[in-house]
């Protein structure tokens, strides 16, 4: 009796090269080595694909790595139905697998990549988050109301809310001429370089925090935004207190504007994670936080360079530039930001977007 | 033994389907694998830093000078060799994970690499690796590592106890995370829906068949009845291939002997090997014939199922 036959519809020709194939004993060898060219030129392919060498290769093999692609699946789907030699089929499985991943792999490096990010993936990121923006901003808003209110009752509180090594001398009670000079340009910036050392990597760290404390369904982040702005409102009373608060923003924003405009945005992304983990709609709790982890991470690597934008800003403008300078350096990195997030990007969304 | 490790290699098993519909069997990397590649990537890290830190103060550049240079120049050259640090930090596992192979150099050392969890209602449906999982994955890092260890940093300036306690909980508990759920995910690949795999990458090899059929001319033809022939099922053949494969004399020995006893033949000597592809070459053609029909034996202790 004969058993059926079954006809891969994608069956190749064999190939001159193999001259054997009657001599296999086996059906099932017969069938493999009737493709095994053509697998063989589906490994090569990728292999070059993996060392990352896609533009040496000629054009004929990439047009026809999606077909060679397709065969390989459907001759692994044939082979499991047919064949019981074990090191074939695991050799089809890896190339699969191989190919599949080349396939279906991240389509642009890194440096194309982070191109469509900065025109307009990031900022259509940050849209997509809006109303945890909203969250994060009351929080912040709440803080340093909280922060003013609290210091402005009881002075007590400012020992508080700003720990010491952030203080320096700004402590109530010091004169105006001793604050004036924690605000100084250039030739008094001695002591100054440690303390903006110290602020960026506060706000880095806070940055960080309030994303991944997202985690515990971002109630957390909202309490974390909360007390640093509790910190700002604090200090903001003292040097009104003195009367020297205009000087004390100027001071602030040169990379300030940067810095809380990235507090705000990791804040936000901590949030959005915690509050798809909180409420996952239909979409399983797993799904729905990695679908929420991607958008929130888009968002915290445009922090990631907004805080070296700030630290660059910290270094270099803000002890060298007087006061007007310092306010309109400020005032246009926030012009700048709320433009990029807010315009860029609009049209091209199916790009980097899902 | 064999039954033991096949059970253990089973649990790192996961079937996913390919938008063509093909369900590929993929093998989740080991933690003590993945804890090996995190080790060399921070060693290649490490020394790299290393390398240009020594080899600036070669061309007369030492950092710590740098910072007390007259005027805001040297802190902000200072500034931006820390940037540079922070980028590479970051940056290294981006860059290679985007890249072709999606995975560190670490990672491909230990042979796995990176591929997108599948999600979706099946939640067996392969997905495409996209860039933004990748980066999700590797800022999780920071929360992982580097901030517990800035706890210890601080703790070590402060000498605050509270600060090492709170550090080693953190650190403890994003480490122990993978233990914790089926798919040894760390908090990164939970965030950013990814998985570590291990690398697809074994070579085909030769038609036994073939092999056989040279080696078997000028010996004696071996003709099996289906008696003889329905003694075993797909797994012995399986080791079989495995032993022919692996060619060592005295297991073919062993193996040899095991079956003309089992199908109640005379142990002859000097040709186990051609016995052995002849029983092997037989026992297939068998095996895929009645697969052909429907009917499959999974091993010597199972009838056939129809």
């Amino acid at each position: 009796m004969k058993p059926p036959v079954l006809r891969n519809p994608f069956a190749a020709k064999p190939l001159p090269e193999q001259p054997d194939i009657e001599a296999a004993a086996l059906r099932s060898d017969r069938f493999r080595l009737e493709r095994e060219g053509e697998w063989r030129r589906l490994e090569r392919i990728v292999a070059r694909m993996e060392r990352g060498r896609i533009r040496g290769l000629p054009d004929e093999d990439i047009a026809d790595l999606p077909v060679l692609y397709r065969q390989a699946a459907s001759s692994l789907a044939v082979a499991r139905e047919t064949s019981l030699d074990a090191a074939t089929l695991a050799f089809l499985e890896d190339l699969v697998e191989r190919a599949w991943y080349q396939v279906y792999g991240p389509r642009n490096g890194l440096f194309r990549w982070l191109g469509g990010f900065f025109r307009g993936g990031w900022s259509r990121a940050v849209r997509a988050i809006w109303l945890d923006i909203v969250l994060a901003f009351a929080a912040m808003a709440a803080g340093v109301a909280a922060g003013w209110l609290l210091v402005a009752r009881n002075v007590e509180w400012y020992f508080t809310l700003v720990p010491g090594a952030m203080a320096g001398g700004r402590v109530p009670g010091a004169s105006r001429a001793d604050l004036a000079e924690t605000l100084g340009v250039a030739d008094s910036a001695g002591g100054l370089s440690a303390f903006a050392a110290y602020l960026f990597y506060n706000n880095a760290s806070v940055c960080i925090l309030a994303f991944a404390l997202g985690f515990a369904f971002g109630v957390p982040t909202l309490l974390l935004l909360i007390y640093n702005m509790a910190m700002l409102g604090a200090m903001a009373w003292l040097f009104n207190s003195v009367g020297l608060l205009p000087e004390f923003m100027a001071w602030l924003s040169v990379h300030g504007t940067t810095e809380f405009a990235a507090i705000l945005l990791a804040g936000a992304a901590g949030v959005h994670v915690g509050r798809n983990m909180a409420f996952p709609g239909e979409a399983s709790i797993l799904a729905a936080t990695a679908q929420a982890g991607n958008r929130a991470a888009l968002v915290m690597l445009g922090c990631v360079f907004m805080l070296i934008v700030a630290a660059i800003l910290e270094a270099f403008p803000r002890q060298l530039a007087g006061f007007e300078a310092r306010v309109l350096i400020g005032v246009f990195m926030l012009i700048a930001w709320v433009a990029l997030f807010a315009l860029v990007g609009r049209r091209g969304r199916a790009e980097t977007a899902s | 033994m064999t039954a033991i490790a096949r059970h253990i290699d089973a649990k790192r098993r996961r079937e996913v389907v390919t938008p063509e519909g093909v369900p590929l069997s993929i093998t989740l990397a080991t933690r003590g694998s993945r804890l090996m590649a995190l080790v060399l990537d921070y060693c290649i890290i490490f020394l790299t830093v290393l390398i240009v830190t020594v080899s600036l103060i070669f061309i007369g550049i030492n950092l710590e000078q740098l910072d007390s240079l007259d005027g805001g120049g040297g802190e902000f050259l200072l500034v931006l060799f820390f940037i540079a640090m922070f980028v590479l930090l970051n940056g290294y596992f981006i860059f290679f994970e985007m890249g072709p192979r999606g995975a560190t150099p670490g990672k491909r050392m230990v042979g796995i690499r990176v591929a997108a969890r599948p999600r979706g209602e099946l939640a067996r449906s392969g997905e495409r690796l996209t860039a933004e999982a990748v980066i999700a994955r590797n800022l999780l890092r920071q929360i992982e590592i580097f901030l517990p260890l800035s706890f210890f940093s601080s703790a070590g300036e402060g000498g605050a106890g509270s600060a090492w306690i709170v550090g080693s909980l953190w650190f403890a508990t994003f480490m122990l995370f993978p233990f914790f759920n089926r798919d040894a995910l760390r908090a990164g690949d939970v965030v950013a829906g990814t998985w570590v795999v291990e690398a697809p990458r074994r070579k085909l090899a030769d038609v036994l068949s073939l092999a056989s059929d040279e080696s078997r001319r000028g010996v004696t033809d071996y003709r099996f009845g289906d008696e003889e022939l329905s003694i075993y099922g797909e797994y012995e053949l399986q080791q079989l291939e495995r032993v022919l494969r692996d060619g060592d004399e005295k297991t073919l020995d062993a193996v040899h002997k095991a079956i003309v006893r089992k199908i109640g033949w005379q142990a002859g000597s000097g040709d186990e090997r051609a016995f052995l592809e002849a029983f092997y070459t037989a026992l297939r053609a068998k095996l895929e014939g009645d697969m052909r029909l429907g009917q499959r034996k999974a091993d010597k202790h199972t009838q056939a199922q129809r």
